[in-house]
């Protein structure tokens, strides 16, 4: 793993790197379909695990994380990219990585569809997978109050009501000993 | 006066039909450690069927698909003699020979084609296919063993067939010919739709089969002739290769000898299907054209050279 | 708008020409010919009373559950078929195929994408027809109340006869479930197709807030 991390380091400008829970590097999104291409192609890293996104709504970006695995030597390796947080109805776009793993065409669509997040040239990322023609602001942005969506539109039922969890455990097992603290 | 009895015995032989697929569904459950369906459960079902308020019609041959279906049922019941030697219940089967038994046998499958693709629904036409597949290979050994009986006794009329085997058990056909009924019997598996050769009606597979369509009353339909169908197939074969049923001198001792006999050959479908799993339609085709078709030529052989 | 353009419609529902394999030209309106459009209707008890109470007896003794697992609560529905509980013996059997099923089994969560296939194998189920919902998202959404995905009461788009709380609720639950709903059928209460068909303009538009693609017709039984 460190010779990998150590060539990496030399052909990339790797912005950050943990180590706590497994490998993740973080590089500009620029480098990233490169550096995939590389990982596969030289290192062994043939098999994608997963391309999955993180709103961080305050920094106005989206964080990509491609998890790649190497079969033979049994390593996992997170690649991280930080790209634009546009605003709706504009979306923000990255490079696709379907003509290394055609199977990246279906994260892609689930991103698109989403957090809003184009990959222009991947196959069929126009059309729908999960919510079928969905017009709105999508679903897993931050800012998409999926509370109130689901009170406007699914006709709750009255009669649900939420307990604080602690003061409710603490009156039902401590009622007699008073109120704690 | 024969019309009236050809109605009585296909009245009399829809409930002995319904009961015994009562008591065959116990038996499945039980070789699964079930408790089972109630052994009245497919009368319930069937009046079920016929009481539904909505209906769907796709068309005239999906219409008369049923119609078919029931037509090659009955037709086979009654132009057969259920109990030899009795007016009661020969009903036509003096007017009728082997020649149209077999036309009815293949009727009803013919017309469930047809209906089935009418109605339009791809897993039918699908189903049909197969359907038709595995029936023309599993008729192909009987017809094999039929000729080799037809040739054996020199008639082709079933009345005359059961006469020459009466008198002693050692005159059945499972004695005089027994190459024949082995054929026959393998090929009897085939078109009782039970494992392992349910692959076309069964509800795992593409479901479910030709009647995906199918509802209400005509389903009703289907599921009567579901009950007839496989017990004038049992009868023809008593008749063909067990001997037949005679009259006797009471008819209690007639029916109970007429009860066990279609009962246990029936039973060898239950038995097979319960023990083997399923086979795909061409693993099935293969299975009909190999050991089955090889003993049906072998018995035409036996037959003709007089060993 | 959105910039996302999607394709209009995964099936081509338009009017064409099409032309067989024999050189034949001919006219296809696919939301005509394949499906048909005809409202429901309400299809009253039988006027004799005796006869209705049999029938209905038959209907409750032989429920055909359609097999179609919506949800996680579907996976209830295995123990019942084999030995442990066994629901062969109250008269409970499966058919894979709306036309012939009579009971709707709804197994948990209904989806938007889920829902509008519920409708569609409800409408192709024949009459008098039932809907038996079991855990608690069918009721109040349960755990997926706030969910943008998922619908909180079912009983505003499809009648619904018999509810089983729980998440999920055991076997025994269910089989009591079918119990009520018995019940509920030989006291000729079991009228859910006619309370569709009365209500039709009302389920349809509640239907329709919610599926975004409807490319079939309103009703195609």
């Amino acid at each position: 793993m460190e010779t990998v991390l150590k060539n990496v380091r030399d052909r990339y400008n790797v912005l950050h790197e943990t180590h706590t829970h497994g490998v993740f590097i973080t590089v500009s999104p620029n480098d990233v379909i490169g550096l995939l291409a590389y990982l596969k192609n030289v290192e062994g890293f043939t098999h994608l695990v997963l391309l999955t996104a993180v709103d961080w709504i305050e920094e106005n970006q989206f964080q990509l994380t491609w998890l790649v695995n190497n079969p033979v030597l049994k390593q996992e390796m997170g690649i991280r990219a930080f790209i634009e947080r546009s605003v709706w109805p504009e979306e923000s776009v990255m490079d696709s990585a379907h003509h290394l793993w055609p199977a990246a065409k279906t994260y892609q669509r689930e991103l698109h569809e989403m957090f809003g997040i184009d990959f222009p040239d991947s196959p069929e990322v126009n059309e729908p997978l999960i919510l079928e023609y969905w017009d709105q602001l999508p679903p897993y942005r931050r800012d998409f109050d999926t509370k109130k969506y689901s009170e406007e539109t699914y006709f709750p039922r009255e009669g649900r009501y939420t307990r604080d969890p602690k003061t409710h455990m603490e009156a039902k097992l401590y009622a007699r000993e008073g109120k704690k603290q | 006066m024969n019309i009236v009895y050809a109605v009585a015995t296909i009245f009399i032989t829809i409930n002995y039909g319904l009961v015994l697929q009562g008591i065959i569904g116990k038996v499945y459950a039980r070789v699964a450690t079930r408790i089972g369906l109630r052994i009245y459960q497919p009368y319930i079902n069937i009046i079920r069927q016929w009481v539904t308020r909505t209906s769907i019609n796709h068309g005239i041959m999906y219409y008369l698909g049923p119609v078919f279906r029931f037509t090659g049922g009955g037709g086979i019941l009654i132009f057969l003699p259920v109990i030899y030697g009795a007016p009661f219940f020969s009903s036509f089967s003096s007017a009728g020979d082997m020649l149209l038994i077999m036309y009815f046998m293949f009727l009803g499958t013919l017309g469930m084609a047809l209906g089935g693709g009418e109605s339009g629904h791809p897993y039918a036409a699908i189903a049909v296919t197969r359907g038709l597949a595995q029936t023309t290979a599993a008729e192909f050994p009987l017809i094999l063993a039929i000729f080799s009986i037809v040739t054996q006794y020199q008639t082709l009329d079933v009345n005359q067939i059961v006469a020459a085997q009466q008198g002693s058990v050692l005159n059945w056909t499972l004695f005089t010919n027994p190459l024949a009924t082995i054929a026959a019997m393998l090929a009897f598996l085939g078109s009782m739709m039970r494992s392992p050769f349910d692959v076309v009606l069964a509800p795992q597979e593409i479901p479910i089969g030709p009647p995906t369509e199918y509802q209400s009353q005509f389903l009703a339909m289907l599921m009567t002739n579901r009950t007839i169908f496989p017990v004038a197939k049992t009868i023809l074969y008593v008749n063909l290769f067990f001997g037949g049923v005679a009259l006797q001198d009471s008819w209690l001792l007639t029916f109970v000898i007429f009860f066990l006999k279609t009962f246990f050959v029936y039973m060898w479908s239950v038995f097979v299907g319960v023990s083997f799993p399923r086979f795909r339609v061409d693993q099935s085709v293969r299975w009909f054209l190999k050991a089955p078709a090889a003993l049906g030529v072998l018995a035409i052989i036996f037959v003709q050279t007089g060993m | 708008m959105a910039k996302m353009n999607y394709r209009k419609r995964l099936i081509d529902f338009d009017k064409r020409t099409v032309e067989s394999p024999d050189g034949e030209t001919f006219e296809v309106n696919p939301m005509q010919d394949y499906y048909c459009d005809a409202k429901p209707k309400v299809h009253p008890p039988s006027k004799i009373a005796p006869l209705e109470t049999f029938y209905n007896w038959c209907r409750a003794e032989s429920i055909f559950i359609l097999g179609f697992g919506t949800g996680c609560g579907a996976i209830e529905m295995r123990p019942l078929m084999g030995p442990m509980y066994d629901a062969s013996r109250f008269g409970v059997f499966w058919r894979p195929t709306p036309r012939q099923s009579t009971v709707f089994f709804i197994g948990g969560y209904a989806s938007v994408k889920t829902l509008k296939r519920i409708v569609r194998s409800y409408e192709q189920m024949q009459g008098p027809k039932w809907v038996f919902a079991v855990c608690s998202c069918t009721i109040n959404g349960g755990m997926y109340f706030d969910s943008y995905n998922t619908i909180n009461r079912l009983d505003h788009y499809i009648p619904v006869d018999v509810y089983v709380t729980g998440c999920m609720p055991r076997p025994e639950a269910i089989l009591d479930g079918i119990d009520t709903l018995k019940k509920r059928i030989k006291e000729g209460r079991g009228e859910g197709a006619n309370k569709y068909a009365k209500n039709f303009e009302w389920y349809k538009a509640n239907q329709k807030k919610i599926i975004k693609d409807w490319d079939m017709p309103d009703y195609n039984w």
